[in-house]
């Protein structure tokens, strides 16, 4: 692991750190600043909720976080790497070891059953079939859905879809899960369900950051994040 | 606390990728079964074609060349030839004299060192008759060369020797077809044929060559009946007369033919050249033909060349049609798959990934193209065989090509489509609907 950096901002425990990011956007003749020197850090174990109204950044916080984005200006570093500096294969391969995303719309690919979708980190990763398949099964027992491995996702209700989800998002043992409104297309008693797996996984050490924009979804946070117009409005403790 | 990577020795070579990448191909193809099927069609046929065009090609050329080797490669094939000019004269009872000399084939003989053998004959079409029987034969005067330059099956007796050449003894060798039209089921062997008023005994039988349309003849006939040159000379002599539209025609000809052998395949056209221009020094008039069938050999190499460019050419536009049709398919797919890329990306598959991916699909989809159309192109030929008795020829080569092809264009029209989605941005791509 590389030594943090020399700025000192971010302490030894920071997972990740933003530094005075900034992020702005062309909308046609417009510019828009979607986040304006951002600084915040999360530490290892944290179970982190960023949330504002539509439009705050959160989204583009999101991405950055996720390293499928770069910031502008300022630094995000994760694990002490400065992700800025990163071309797209280090973001991707940064992406396949450390981190695991969970969406809004579950985002599983249609045509692969359960057990494959659980999988497709592993493929990335280089595993072999025998390899990946016991663990899918084993991710796909601890979300509860070991009866419908060889199912579409088409064919499970939107519950089980996010569960699948989450087990593909653990399958690389990611040290940060991120999860965009994860109970955003859910009924409320299955949206606690997802809630509760959530806190599950951070009681056994994960990292959770999650954006939402539910205030009451941040209770089961113990690190909140509030935005607004790209900035950060509160932050909690 | 930092989760344990994956354990490194789960990691196996890239190459059980690409097994996964061809299965998920097959997969996403087979979801599409009709889409992918017309999208296939292209290759198939243009695969198809290919593999039954070189079929009818390669047989028609082997068909030839068994032909041109039967005159043989190591000889060439001198012919009298009537002049054209003489007879438009339509000089009436004049004796048109022309044709190869017996000092002709003296002068080949002594002068030119690569000739290893000569068969000169002389062909004379005459009635033969045995008791009732009667048709109409062709006498062929030949040395006993003949029959070592001209190679058939001899079915019984024996073939004339120096002997009978020496002794201007009255032995003839039919064949089988003659054997059978004159002496029908009745012994055959030490029977007499009669042939305008002289009578050959007849020694031996052999195959003939069985009558055949096209420019190339070989030098016997199915009616031929052999028999010394020594002996026709002095019986028939070298004038010959026919009643021709009621008038009598008379031709002198020394010899109508000579086989030369030459001894080394190389040798065979400068030495053709070197008669050619013997011939011209006495001969006044062009009354002449010389043939080398190794040149026509090489007529037969150079046309299957052509033909093969030609074919080459249409094969390679049916084919790129079939590769854009392909890679039309797959942009569409990539376009379709738009969230699949986003979500992949996401993930954590690199770009390389997201191009193997479709890279793979796209030669899957031209490579069962190809075999599909490998298949209709063995279908083809044999219907082209039993329906129109066409000989044809499926060469390993022309499937082994075929199927690098329908893999190349799978390469090649892939990668347009692969590197469009390679190129979406994850962000972007996971937003798409």
């Amino acid at each position: 692991m590389t030594p943090p950096s020399a700025t000192g901002a971010p302490g030894p425990a920071a997972l990740l750190a933003f530094e005075q990011v900034s992020k702005v956007y062309a909308m046609g003749d417009n510019r828009v600043h979607a986040l304006r020197d951002v600084s915040f850090t999360v530490a290892p174990g944290e179970f982190c909720a960023v949330m504002g109204a539509s439009g705050s950044g959160k989204s583009t916080l999101l991405n950055i976080m996720g390293c499928l984005d770069r910031p502008d200006a300022g630094r995000y570093t994760l694990d002490g790497r400065d992700v800025g500096a990163l071309d797209d294969t280090r973001l991707s391969r940064l992406r396949l070891r450390r981190l695991g995303f969970i969406f809004q719309s579950f985002n599983l690919i249609p045509q692969l059953s359960v057990e494959r979708n659980i999988e497709l980190p592993l493929f990335y990763l280089g595993w072999d079939s025998a390899h990946s398949r016991a663990r899918a099964r084993e991710l796909a027992a601890r979300v509860g859905l070991d009866a419908r491995l060889t199912h579409r996702p088409s064919e499970l209700s939107g519950g089980q879809q996010q569960r699948v989800a989450i087990a593909r998002a653990l399958a690389n043992d990611p040290a940060i899960i991120l999860a965009d409104e994860p109970t955003g297309n859910l009924d409320s008693a299955t949206g606690e369900q997802i809630l509760g797996l959530l806190q599950t996984l951070n009681g056994d050490g994960r990292t959770i950051i999650m954006v939402t924009h539910e205030t009451d979804v941040g209770r089961y946070a113990n690190h909140h994040i509030h935005m607004r117009d790209g900035r950060i409005a509160r932050e909690t403790p | 606390m930092t989760p344990a990577p994956p354990d490194p020795q789960r990691f196996v070579p890239r190459l059980h990728a690409v097994g996964r990448n061809i299965r998920l191909g097959i997969e996403n193809l087979w979801l599409h079964k009709l889409r992918s099927l017309l999208t296939m069609l292209g290759i198939v046929f243009g695969v198809g074609s290919v593999i039954a065009m070189l079929s009818v090609g390669e047989g028609a050329s082997r068909d030839a060349l068994n032909r041109i080797r039967r005159l043989g490669s190591h000889n060439i094939i001198l012919s009298s030839v009537k002049p054209i000019d003489e007879s438009q004269d339509s000089q009436r009872r004049r004796t048109a004299a022309y044709g190869l000399t017996y000092d002709d084939v003296r002068r080949i003989r002594e002068g030119i060192p690569s000739v290893r053998r000569l068969a000169p004959a002389k062909l004379l079409r005459k009635p033969a008759r045995v008791g009732r029987r009667t048709m109409e034969i062709r006498l062929a005067g030949v040395t006993p060369d003949w029959f070592d330059l001209v190679r058939r099956e001899r079915i019984a007796g024996r073939l004339l020797t120096a002997e009978d050449e020496g002794g201007v003894k009255n032995a003839a060798v039919l064949t089988e077809h003659v054997a059978r039209t004159l002496l029908a089921a009745g012994a055959i062997l030490g029977r007499h044929v009669g042939v305008d008023g002289q009578f050959l005994e007849v020694v031996g039988i052999i195959r003939g060559e069985p009558e055949r349309g096209g420019g190339l003849q070989t030098p016997d006939r199915a009616n031929d009946v052999y028999a010394p040159l020594a002996f026709v000379r002095t019986r028939f002599g070298d004038v010959d007369m026919q009643m021709k539209a009621g008038e009598y025609s008379r031709e002198e000809v020394e010899l109508h033919q000579c086989i030369v052998e030459i001894d080394r395949i190389e040798h065979v056209e400068p030495a053709a050249a070197a008669i050619g221009r013997m011939l011209a020094e006495t001969h006044k008039h062009d009354d002449t033909r010389i043939q080398v069938p190794l040149a026509l050999l090489r007529e037969a190499r150079e046309t299957k060349r052509t033909f093969n460019i030609v074919l080459g050419s249409i094969a390679c536009i049916s084919l790129l049609v079939g590769g854009i049709g392909i890679m039309n398919i797959m942009l569409a797919s990539v376009t379709e798959r738009t969230r699949e890329i986003g979500i992949r990306r996401a993930i954590g598959a690199t770009r390389r990934h997201i191009v193997l991916q479709f890279i793979t699909e796209t030669i899957v989809l031209s490579t069962i193209g190809g075999l599909l159309g490998i298949g209709l192109g063995l279908l083809i030929p044999w219907l082209i065989t039993r329906l129109a008795g066409l000989p044809t020829v499926i060469t390993a080569w022309s499937v082994a090509l075929s199927l690098v092809i329908s893999v190349g264009v799978g390469l090649v029209f892939g990668i347009y489509p692969a590197a469009r989605a390679a190129r979406l941005d994850p962000i972007r791509a996971l937003r798409h609907e």
